[in-house]
């Protein structure tokens, strides 16, 4: 992750530490102001910029927001929609209107079962998490082949890296295709030799990932294969 | 509880029976993390007590009936395990494990912030695997190092500690035979940040002096086991100590 390798002491917090005063500056995520105090809400990294306070949590379950790229797996079928898993506390719904395909009244098991996966776009979420899908969109499909690999949602960012470079090297290094879903699961599909070799590389990152060292890692692994 | 007059309970030298003084504490340690199959956990060792607690969720509340529009709610179930005491336990749900649960539920609820996530809910299981007299504060305590593994916002970690009288001497943490022959038990649950109360329960009589004084006791006792529940957390995720 960026921030963590700048050099800068990181500071673990737990909830109800106190952070600092909270003159001049504002409560972020994972904070609130108290007594004219921050006090940490959540166990993470400690981060500051312009003025705003906030912890990066090192565990969170993932909370949708509208635009969120998923990779879904449907939990029910009824004949006019689809109810999808997405790593959440709430199911998903998928109005077959938002599919990619004319989908008649009673023919929805025909296109996506119970089991199934598929690429999907968060349409809306309300404040009471009932959430739409939409997989009307450009590479938003049914996941055919390949494999998903479930990964903690605060790890995402180092997966992916500063403008997706990590998960490009990894694409490189494995020549496999990835895609890094919001939702905390990676879509990987290759032969099966890349796919264990990239299976391998982001369960590095799920085992040491709060540890800072993953980069080392696709580093140490691109050397192997530049000397081979 | 009366206290019984024969049961000696304090030495001559004005020690406890088991060597500690009166504002003593018995060993603590906790380790946060202990499941892999948990969202977040921790085990937590008080003297002969051990506590296992599990964290699961926020996770869509079932049957719906419970599902509050505006916040979630905590789902608690302490249990004791039938190998904890001496005498076997039988398994399941019985008065006093109902009660725990409630009273955990409740001080729980008062720390996190559960407006966060409405219509969920977040899953506590408490197990008791050994227990010698404290195991609701033990159980609490436990439940606050798991839920902050499991990444739950909260205001503070909740402490859970008693207090009590044995021989009319406010004493600090009661085992086992305190527990059973002493005249007062005051167990609480603490957040050592704000000095606030979660939960208060008073078993027998104490005067408002004692009273104080076993709160001062509780919130000394509090700040030593704030600072190992902090230390087991930092312990699990602080860089290259893994």
């Amino acid at each position: 992750m960026s921030e963590g390798q700048s050099g800068a002491e990181q500071r673990l917090v737990t909830p109800g530490m106190v952070i600092g005063p909270s003159t001049g500056k504002h409560a972020g995520s994972g904070a609130i102001a108290q007594n004219e105090e921050f006090i940490a809400t959540r166990l993470g990294w400690l981060n500051e910029q312009n003025d705003v306070v906030s912890v990066r949590p090192i565990n969170s379950a993932y909370m949708p927001r509208s635009g969120d790229l998923i990779v879904g797996v449907v939990a029910e079928v009824r004949n006019n929609l689809w109810f999808f898993d997405v790593n959440g506390p709430f199911q998903a719904l998928l109005p077959m209107s938002l599919a990619p395909w004319k989908v008649e009244f009673g023919s929805t098991r025909q296109h996506l079962g119970i089991g199934d996966a598929a690429l999907a776009r968060v349409q809306e979420v309300d404040e009471a998490h009932n959430m739409v899908l939409t997989m009307k969109g450009i590479g938003l499909r049914r996941l055919n082949e390949g494999c998903v690999i479930p990964i903690p949602v605060n790890l995402i960012d180092t997966l992916r890296g500063e403008n997706n470079t990590m998960v490009s090297r990894i694409r490189d290094l494995t020549d496999c295709r990835i895609i890094v879903a919001d939702n905390g699961r990676v879509w990987v599909h290759g032969d099966a030799d890349n796919m264990f070799t990239a299976r391998g590389l982001i369960q590095t990152l799920v085992d040491e990932g709060h540890m800072n060292n993953f980069e080392d890692a696709v580093h140490a692994l691109e050397q192997q294969r530049g000397e081979n | 509880m009366g206290g019984y007059g024969d049961v000696k309970l304090l030495r001559d030298d004005g020690k406890r029976l088991d060597g500690r003084t009166v504002d003593e504490m018995r060993p603590v340690s906790i380790e946060a993390g202990v499941l892999p199959a948990a969202d977040g956990s921790a085990m937590v060792t008080h003297g002969l007590n051990v506590a296992v607690a599990a964290v699961y969720g926020p996770m869509e509340a079932h049957p719906r009936k419970i599902q509050r529009q505006d916040r979630a709610v905590i789902d608690v179930r302490y249990n004791m395990a039938p190998f904890s005491t001496g005498d076997r336990i039988r398994p399941g749900f019985n008065r006093r494990s109902r009660e725990i649960s409630k009273v955990t539920a409740e001080a729980l609820e008062s720390v996190v912030l559960v407006e966060r996530y409405p219509r969920s809910k977040i899953r506590v299981e408490i197990e008791i695997l050994a227990a010698e007299a404290g195991t609701r504060c033990v159980g609490i305590t436990a439940a606050a190092v798991a839920l902050a593994d499991a990444g739950i916002p909260m205001r503070d970690m909740i402490v859970g500690v008693a207090s009590g009288k044995i021989e009319d001497t406010v004493v600090l943490d009661l085992d086992k035979a305190e527990d059973n022959y002493g005249q007062a038990d005051l167990p609480v649950g603490i957040l050592p940040n704000t000095g606030e109360i979660a939960f208060l329960q008073m078993d027998g009589d104490l005067s408002i002096e004692e009273f104080n004084l076993a709160m001062e006791y509780n919130f000394k006792a509090a700040s030593e086991i704030h600072e190992l529940m902090v230390d087991a957390l930092k312990r699990r995720y602080e860089r290259g100590d893994n």
